[in-house]
């Protein structure tokens, strides 16, 4: 077929059992607010919207434009539909997406899915949206470039996250990783920031009911801002430093204990993170694993809450 | 187009097919799970876990090289795992030196990395055994009893239902472009690269709009016809004796692999 994978997907054995576990815990805990989020707020109109802007994402992955040298950019999306159809609709409309290219097209594992969606479909609709609803108010020129730049970033976050999950899976060296997949994204990214832009654009001058300031604020509320700068500038000032000085982000690793986690399981628990009882076995390390994952839980639930109160204010 | 162009469903009668699709998607799931719980280097419960998946092949009808064919599409990630060999951690092998670079393999690395490729290599063909011996439409089904939100499956039921419609669209699109991009052989078409993307962006925006009116469409149809917020299938979905034996059968290999891998 003409759907030609997108180098993010990852398959399955490629992260350990305790990074997938975390992974999924967290795009659960997000999918969760999303849906009870639309549940909410939107009638039963909006599934079959929300399937058929689904399969919108899968076929315009199809449309690509020749770049030099034989290779041809296409589109990922994220971005896009969170910025059309708003956050919480996107983060579920890129979740059927990445699980029917895992599941039909084995584009992607299904162990490891959680991370591919948080990945390609939470992190893009965060930065996506977060920084398009800061200049929503603002006129034409500066809300697509803002669009433009959220798509660039997104592509980057979810590239450098990829070289992340698979470093903390001790599947790949950090130092060669990510500046290989930064710099094959920097370029990706710029053709999904030109389609994004250009895609606005057009909807823009077509139909213009459908980009109002009310319906962004509806459907996502300033909480969304200060969500997608953070993790805009986490991602921004991170990249330099894993590609820059590796062992700077290892050293940080390390002190922050995600190493002996990753790095050595499930093959080399390190004793403080095995659980006497169970000894060094696959059960201790997926309780550690368990460990980590309601940290990030609970991160996860204040994030929502906030997100979630700010969107009643507005 | 047709309806079930991006299927991998292949039509046969055997053991596999005829499985409910909840025990198939179970016992996948599971087997994927048990290979990554795997130390690495346990190359005998490896080999045992390989033999089931070939039992299930050869059960299912499709031919032993079915999966094998198509598991390559995980080969440009092996690229990333490469790097694995020169982990630090582990007695060093050899010394390379290409030019500046000096690069290390230790006897970790090497384990690590046939390990990795071993688990994504007979994972992803058990995936590629569920999806050529259940249609879509049940596995959504499946799904949905093994208590997925119903949003979600509802999204995917219809992200695959209009899959095709839209790939058809898209396919027009690319045809009109096509169609108006004249050139002269020999001498180069189209604008610069920014020009392009514009054009490109133009298309994606042009296929939303189709895709967001036609969704309009779709709903009030659905509705006429009386659609009350979710799908129904005519297929009774109960599992049999069969159904319970072949999961209870399929656990028990999983968890001889498992013991094959942990006790030595």
């Amino acid at each position: 077929m003409l759907l030609s994978p997108a180098p993010l997907h990852i398959p399955d054995g490629f992260l350990n059992l305790v990074v997938s576990l975390i992974f999924w815990m967290a795009t659960v805990t997000m999918v969760g607010l999303a849906i009870s989020k639309t549940n909410q707020s939107l009638g039963e109109r909006q599934i079959p919207l929300m399937g058929v802007m689904a399969a919108f994402i899968f076929a315009a992955q199809m449309l690509n434009f020749p770049v030099a040298g034989g290779t041809s950019g296409h589109f990922l999306g994220g971005a896009l539909a969170a910025i059309v159809l708003g956050p919480w609709a996107g983060i579920l409309v890129m979740t059927a997406v990445v699980a029917v290219q895992a599941l039909l097209f084995q584009d992607g594992g299904l162990l490891v899915m959680g991370a591919n969606i948080f990945n390609m479909g939470i992190l893009t609709a965060l930065i996506g949206f977060g920084l398009y609803r800061m200049v929503v108010t603002r006129d034409k020129g500066i809300r697509l470039a803002v669009a433009g730049l959220g798509a660039w970033i997104a592509t980057m976050a979810a590239a450098l996250s990829t070289s992340l999950q698979l470093w903390l899976s001790s599947t790949t060296r950090l130092e060669i990783v990510v500046p290989a997949m930064l710099g094959v994204h920097a370029l990706i990214g710029v053709g999904e920031a030109l389609i994004t832009v250009a895609a606005l654009a057009f909807i823009e001058q077509t139909r213009p009911d459908l980009l109002t300031m009310e319906k962004s604020a509806a459907s996502g509320g300033r909480g969304w801002i200060f969500a997608g700068v953070f993790i805009s500038l986490l991602a921004v000032l991170l990249a330099p430093l894993a590609s820059g000085n590796p062992d700077g982000l290892e050293r940080v690793a390390e002190d922050l204990g995600f190493l002996a986690v990753g790095l050595n399981a499930p093959y080399e628990i390190l004793p403080e993170y095995t659980i006497p009882v169970l000894g060094e076995t696959a059960l201790s390390t997926v309780f550690a694993g368990m460990v980590g994952a309601l940290v990030l839980l609970g991160l996860l639930i204040l994030i929502g809450r906030s997100l979630r109160s700010s969107t009643q204010d507005t | 187009m047709h309806v079930n162009a991006f299927d991998h469903y292949h039509f046969h009668d055997s053991l596999i097919h005829r499985l409910d699709a909840r025990v198939k998607v179970v016992v996948t799931v599971a087997f994927i799970l048990s290979n990554a719980v795997l130390p690495d280097g346990s190359w005998l419960a490896f080999a045992v876990a390989w033999l089931v998946l070939l039992l299930a092949n050869d059960l299912s009808r499709l031919g032993l090289v079915y999966t094998f064919r198509r598991s390559f599409i995980v080969l440009p990630f092996v690229l990333v795992a490469v790097t694995a060999i020169f982990s630090p951690a582990g007695n060093p092998l050899a010394e390379w030196h290409l030019g500046f670079i000096t690069l290390i393999p230790t006897d970790f690395g090497v384990v690590r990395f046939f390990s990795i490729l071993i688990r994504s290599w007979l994972s992803v063909q058990m995936a590629v055994l569920l999806v050529g011996t259940t249609p879509f439409p049940d596995l959504i089904h499946a799904f949905e009893h093994l208590r997925l939100p119903r949003v979600l499956t509802t999204i995917i039921a219809f992200l695959y239902r209009y899959l095709f419609v839209l790939t058809d669209e898209a396919l027009r699109l690319l045809r009109a472009r096509e169609a108006r991009s004249a050139g002269l052989p020999g001498q180069k078409r189209g604008g610069r690269l920014a020009w392009r993307a514009k054009v490109t962006g133009s298309m994606v925006g042009q296929l939303f709009l189709r895709s967001y009116e036609r969704s309009d469409r779709i709903y009030n149809a659905m509705l006429a016809r009386g659609y009350t917020g979710h799908l129904r299938t005519l297929n009774p979905h109960v599992m049999n004796r069969l159904d319970w034996s072949m999961l209870v059968l399929a656990f028990f290999c999983l968890i001889l692999i498992q013991l094959v891998g942990w006790v030595r």
